[in-house]
């Protein structure tokens, strides 16, 4: 079952633009990356599935219901995480996540107690006394405390320290290994390569490119050094090569196209050494926008 | 309807009422302190009144009172706690939704289970058990300031009651006018000089309409359409402005619910 369909989206505040007739599904269980710059759509999509703003075309269904229509329901089973946290500067970390678990229909007692002190999130103090980082953890907590189904991930570890992102995708991946769904927005493009799936790319609010990181990895050029004597750009005087550099009597460039025309040109030197990568995804995503 | 957002939202508010009706309390209290002095001397006092300018007379309703009785000299007094209660009533009018989207709190109470229609709901119904909490002390306070301070003097408890009836009425309009208002433009930084202008700004059309004796702006404030004085003269509400009153009360509830059910949250930018 798709989790999330969304079709032919679109989003104007007045006239300018949020995104523009954006498509595409998450299926159940997936870790879905959503990645483009700030200011390409990426929490206008979020928020538009969470009904915080309505669609100025297009619809969007989650769990199968319409967004505008069936929102407080769709919502039961949704864990939000806002790339900005911001709460009720009086209360304290403690009442903030009573307040949140109150408006679910289970026990999330015990839950709260487990992620707060996976996060060493102190309880006591008031969200006015928290750092940035600290009010990134309550966020975190109150986003999963109710056991979601679907979790909509905005820019999630701005702010973590390396130590707490770590323990952060741990649990997102014990989440999705329980078959949570999540929606992963990020312009991190390393931190979507680890978690990520698929991933789709969103540029000025428009969808450039869905695919699996690995297929998108794959279909790619790739990048091949070779330092061998004698070799020359003109060695590799073939079709689908790219940005030939020589360095040091080591030749890189980009390759598309099928690998053994590459190997061929190969057979008759004395290699030294030889590397052949696939492309990571910030290289690819940087493709994309140049 | 939530149980779990009208208790915050109470809670939140709770210190603001409780100081809001300790000012209003202490404009009658202490106001009506006086009464005494000016019954018992009450030719003095008609003199010295007739010596001001029939024009201030006529802004702050001097000539249309008389202060030596008792419902006279509440029923002025009354109208100061009136401006009070209006600033209050249009303060969380203007605040009920816009803090939240001001402070960006509203993220997160608009990403729990809840309708919209129902986080309105709970949020008018708690400032309306606030402003109730106002209304409470406002009755406590005047029975008790009359019977401490009324001396011999008789007085007509039915004015009284009408005037203190009306009270709910009065809140509920600067509530939803501020409410409506919140929603109509685009952003509302700061509460405070709003819910000061709506307050101020009917009290002042109340005045002009006095001054002027112009009818047509008595039909847009509230201030005469529960006007203190007259009701206490009168012992009668005037019924087609009430009405008014209230039917713009509703309106302006019916126009909050369609524009906020639609509305788009705004995000950090």
């Amino acid at each position: 079952m798709s989790v999330i369909e969304v079709s032919n989206l679109t989003k104007y505040y007045g006239k300018s633009r949020g995104i523009v007739d954006v498509s595409f599904k998450e299926e159940e269980g997936e870790i879905f990356g959503f990645i483009g710059p700030n200011g390409a759509g990426k929490s206008t999509t979020i928020r538009l599935l969470l009904s915080l703003i309505r669609p100025t075309s297009g619809s969007a269904r989650v769990f199968g219901k319409d967004v505008t229509t069936h929102g407080p329901e769709i919502r039961r089973d949704i864990g939000y995480l806002p790339s900005e946290v911001y709460y009720y500067e009086g209360m304290k970390v403690v009442d903030l996540l009573k307040y949140s678990a109150s408006f679910y229909d289970r026990d999330c007692a015990a839950r709260m107690r487990e992620l707060s002190e996976i996060m060493e999130l102190e309880m006591n103090r008031r969200i006015s006394d928290l750092s940035y980082g600290n009010k990134k953890k309550v966020g975190i907590v109150q986003g999963l405390l109710h056991s979601p189904k679907l979790l909509f991930l905005d820019e999630p570890t701005a702010g973590l320290d390396p130590l707490m992102q770590r323990r952060f995708f741990d649990l997102i991946r014990e989440e999705n290994a329980r078959g949570v769904t999540v929606f992963f927005s990020s312009h991190i493009l390393g931190e979507v390569q680890r978690l990520c799936t698929r991933v789709g790319i969103i540029r000025e609010g428009r969808i450039v490119e869905i695919s699996d990181i690995r297929t998108l990895q794959q279909n790619n050029y790739k990048k091949v050094r070779v330092t061998a004597e004698g070799l020359t750009a003109a060695s590799f005087d073939l079709p689908g090569v790219t940005n030939v550099q020589t360095e040091n009597g080591t030749v890189h460039f980009f390759f598309k196209g099928e690998i053994n025309a590459v190997l061929q040109k190969l057979t008759g030197v004395r290699v030294a050494d030889v590397t052949i990568e696939e492309p990571t995804l910030e290289e690819i995503f940087m493709h994309y926008y140049e | 309807m939530s149980a779990t957002i009208f208790a915050h939202e109470f809670r939140s508010r709770l210190r603001s009422a409780a100081v809001w009706s300790l000012g209003v309390a202490a404009i009658i209290g202490i106001f009506f302190s006086f009464f005494l002095t000016f019954a018992d001397q009450a030719a003095l006092v008609n003199q010295m009144l007739q010596n001001f300018p029939p024009q201030l007379r006529a802004a702050f309703g001097i000539d249309r009172v008389n202060l030596t009785t008792v419902e006279g000299f509440y029923s002025y007094i009354f109208l100061f706690a009136q401006l009070c209660l209006a600033i209050q009533a249009a303060n969380y009018g203007f605040g009920l939704v816009s803090i939240e989207e001001t402070e960006l709190t509203a993220d997160f109470l608009l990403s729990k289970p809840v309708s919209r229609s129902s986080v309105l709901t709970s949020k008018l119904l708690a400032a309306l058990a606030s402003l109730t909490l106002t209304n409470a002390v406002v009755w406590v306070t005047s029975f008790a300031a009359i019977a401490v301070f009324r001396g011999d003097h008789e007085y007509d408890s039915r004015a009284l009651l009408l005037l203190l009836l009306s009270i709910v009425i009065f809140q509920l309009f600067f509530l939803s006018v501020g409410l409506v208002v919140s929603l109509l433009v685009r952003r509302v930084r700061s509460v405070t000089p709003y819910g000061l202008g709506l307050g101020f700004g009917a009290y002042v059309l109340s005045a002009f309409t006095g001054l002027l004796g112009d009818v047509k702006l008595e039909l847009i404030t509230p201030f005469r359409h529960l006007d203190a004085m007259r009701i206490a003269q009168e012992g009668a509400y005037d019924v087609p402005l009430v009405l008014l009153n209230v039917a713009v009360s509703l309106v302006c509830l019916v126009v909050s619910y369609v524009l906020y059910v639609r509305r788009d949250i705004p995000a950090v930018s």
